[in-house]
């Protein structure tokens, strides 16, 4: 079961690095949401790998540690509410800009964004 | 001994957003007199828990009334007492620019974003538990999301993307290294675990050291420390400016969690990590102050100017951090209150020269509106920021150049600070010229930039809010004694870890 677990966490954290590094919207969250999976696995095994046991010590033990499953909840929900931000945000991003490519020229800031615009979009985002 | 005060600095802005989000959604008005209560009365609280901690007592909070390693806790001594103050000031400053330059009519929610970003802020400078570390971090990086997109524009979008991306990969990161700390210690309070790293099976020291290395990346990306810096320059400079001044305490948050973690549970005397994190931040830390003020000259327009001048003063701080001795760490938290109130002012000064230019880019315009105002302004900031006399930043520059006279390579960090100052003069004193100066010197048709021919804008509140910013700086100036009075006993309580750890196990 170890080897298992292990290959698996190494394997979607290649897969979510080799994606990340394609500098492009799409892959890159795709990339992130396998690095999520990658780090909650990691995470669930941080608290030893035990089979069938439960999480709650009012029984004689042995039992499975409850922590690493209350954090791995805690970072599945932080994961899945990024996720979903970074797709919003990357949507808004390419249909304002007509580019998916992260990597930015060296421009100028704006200062007068279209006001009424640029507040409705804010407004939905939030 | 539990006196609810600590907590009140997370729970007042994380009820009064989603109030201003049900209640005052349609009200301008009501937000900004709600948003400004709420930050002045965490401002007032976190000076009484200055004052409080001044005494030099490690006071513990335990959430649910739960003890210390089972339960979260919230750890008021002086370091995180004087991260409050010097959010809290900044936080009032910035909101006070803010609304008096209509900011945040731009975008929607800008004040329940903010009441959340402080709440984040608040949360992780008090926290004894580094999960719950981790957990602040997102909500004041979810919040800073928001803000840093505020009113939109196609360069601040993007920018954005780059930066919500960037520090996702950080936060992944972050729960890879906890994971293999939670793996090895069995614990994730500071202090727990801060005894127990010191008696760890001999098998366990290369794990232990793998996930000290890891937090230390993190922290690094969030304080923008060489050469994991380059989220920064885009973010500050494509954010709205004065989101861009708040943002001067998040590098800073970095910084502050390096200077807790690092003299709390892996301390210089601890064996398993010993001179490690000493030995990595060092090198990148004097390539960051390089890298910042060469940054400062080759910047282009006037936010990126400053946003390297943060990345330079980042750098310079962890020179200070890295030497991981009482009086080094007294050196940094000067620095760090300095270059914090530095970087906020000439973002708001930014934002100024933005607002009336049209611009930022630094080519010669047709004069601005009050420009003599703003110019004044600017050069009593960008003294500040690259460290000339009187004001304090020179007395933090010396500060530091003084606490590493011990460091192996002290030549070479003496060099590449000095060295990295008169570049920034230089910069800084060119962007100023161009744009200040030659304005004056030239002939302007009328109708050769109409952003520049607007009306004035109005000068009370944004003027008054980086006024009070550079009077603090004055202040750190005229006042340095009682202020690295109180820094010295901090230092002295950072490296003397036995009290902290019995308060907070409850053995005291």
């Amino acid at each position: 079961m170890e080897f298992v677990v292990a290959s698996s966490v190494g394997l979607l954290t290649a897969a979510g690095i080799y994606l990340m590094l394609r500098m492009r919207t799409f892959p890159v969250v795709i990339g992130l949401a396998l690095l999520a999976y990658a780090v909650n696995v990691f995470l669930f095994a941080s608290g030893r790998l035990t089979l069938n046991q439960p999480p709650v010590q009012i029984y004689d033990g042995p039992w499975s540690d409850p922590l690493p499953q209350a954090l791995a909840l805690t970072a599945i929900v932080i994961a899945f509410g990024m996720t979903a931000f970074t797709v919003i945000l990357a949507l808004a991003s390419y249909l304002t800009t007509g580019t998916d490519q992260l990597d930015m020229e060296n421009t100028d800031p704006e200062i007068a964004p279209p006001a009424a615009g640029s507040a409705q979009k804010s407004g939905e985002r939030a | 001994m539990m006196s609810h005060w600590i907590v009140i600095p997370i729970i007042l802005p994380s009820l009064m957003a989603p109030l201003l989000v049900l209640v005052a959604r349609y009200d301008m008005t009501l937000q900004r007199v709600l948003s400004l209560v709420s930050t002045t009365a965490i401002l007032a609280v976190s000076v009484m828990l200055a004052f409080a901690a001044a005494s030099g007592t490690v006071e513990v909070y335990e959430l649910g009334n739960w003890p210390a390693p089972f339960g979260i806790v919230m750890v008021l001594d002086r370091l995180s007492a004087l991260m409050l103050v010097l959010t809290s000031v900044l936080a009032l400053a910035v909101l006070v620019y803010v609304v008096g330059t209509d900011w945040d009519k731009r975008g929607a929610h800008f004040h329940a974003l903010y009441q959340f970003q402080l709440m984040g802020l608040a949360g992780a400078m008090l926290t004894g538990d580094l999960f719950n570390l981790f957990v602040f971090f997102e909500v004041l990086l979810i919040a800073s999301y928001g803000l840093m997109v505020h009113g939109g524009g196609k360069a601040r979008l993007r920018a954005g993307v780059q930066y919500v991306i960037f520090n996702l990969a950080g936060s992944t990161l972050f729960i890879f290294a906890l994971a293999t700390l939670y793996g090895i210690t069995g614990t994730l309070n500071m202090a727990d675990m801060a005894e127990r790293a010191q008696s760890l099976p001999e098998a366990d020291v290369a794990l232990l050291r793998t996930g000290a290395a890891m937090l230390l990346v993190v922290f690094a990306v969030k304080g923008a420390l060489l050469p994991v810096h380059f989220w920064l320059p885009n973010t500050y400079s494509h954010a709205p400016a004065p989101v861009a001044a708040l943002f001067a305490i998040m590098t800073k948050v970095g910084a502050y969690a390096i200077i807790r973690v690092y003299t709390l549970i892996f301390g210089p005397e601890v064996a398993v990590t010993g001179t490690m994190p000493a030995d990595w931040m060092m090198p990148a830390a004097v390539l960051t102050v390089i890298a910042g003020m060469v940054g400062v000259l080759a910047g282009g327009n006037l936010a990126r100017v400053v946003a390297f001048a943060a990345i330079g003063s980042m750098g310079t701080l962890f020179v200070a951090v890295a030497m991981f001795t009482p009086e080094s760490t007294l050196s940094a938290l000067y620095y760090m209150v300095h270059s914090t109130l530095a970087a906020g002012a000439l973002f708001l000064i930014v934002d100024m020269v933005q607002a009336r230019r049209g611009t930022c880019a630094l080519h010669v315009l047709p004069p601005i509106a009050q420009t003599g105002l703003i110019a004044s302004l600017f050069f009593a900031g960008a003294i500040a920021m690259v460290g000339m006399p009187p004001l304090s930043g020179f007395l933090g520059k010396l500060m530091v150049l003084d606490a590493v006279r011990d460091h192996g390579g002290m030549g070479w960090i003496w060099a590449a600070i000095l060295a990295a100052s008169l570049i920034a003069i230089v910069g800084m004193a060119r962007a100023g010229s161009q744009l200040f100066w030659k304005p004056h010197a030239e002939e302007f048709a009328a109708s050769e930039n109409p952003a520049a021919a607007k009306t004035a804008q109005p000068v009370a509140l944004p003027v008054a809010a980086v006024l009070g910013l550079l009077a603090l700086i004055v202040a750190m100036t005229v006042g340095a004694g009682p202020v690295t009075a109180y820094m010295h006993d901090t230092a002295g309580q950072l490296f003397d870890t036995s009290d902290y750890i019995s308060t907070v196990m409850g053995r005291n």
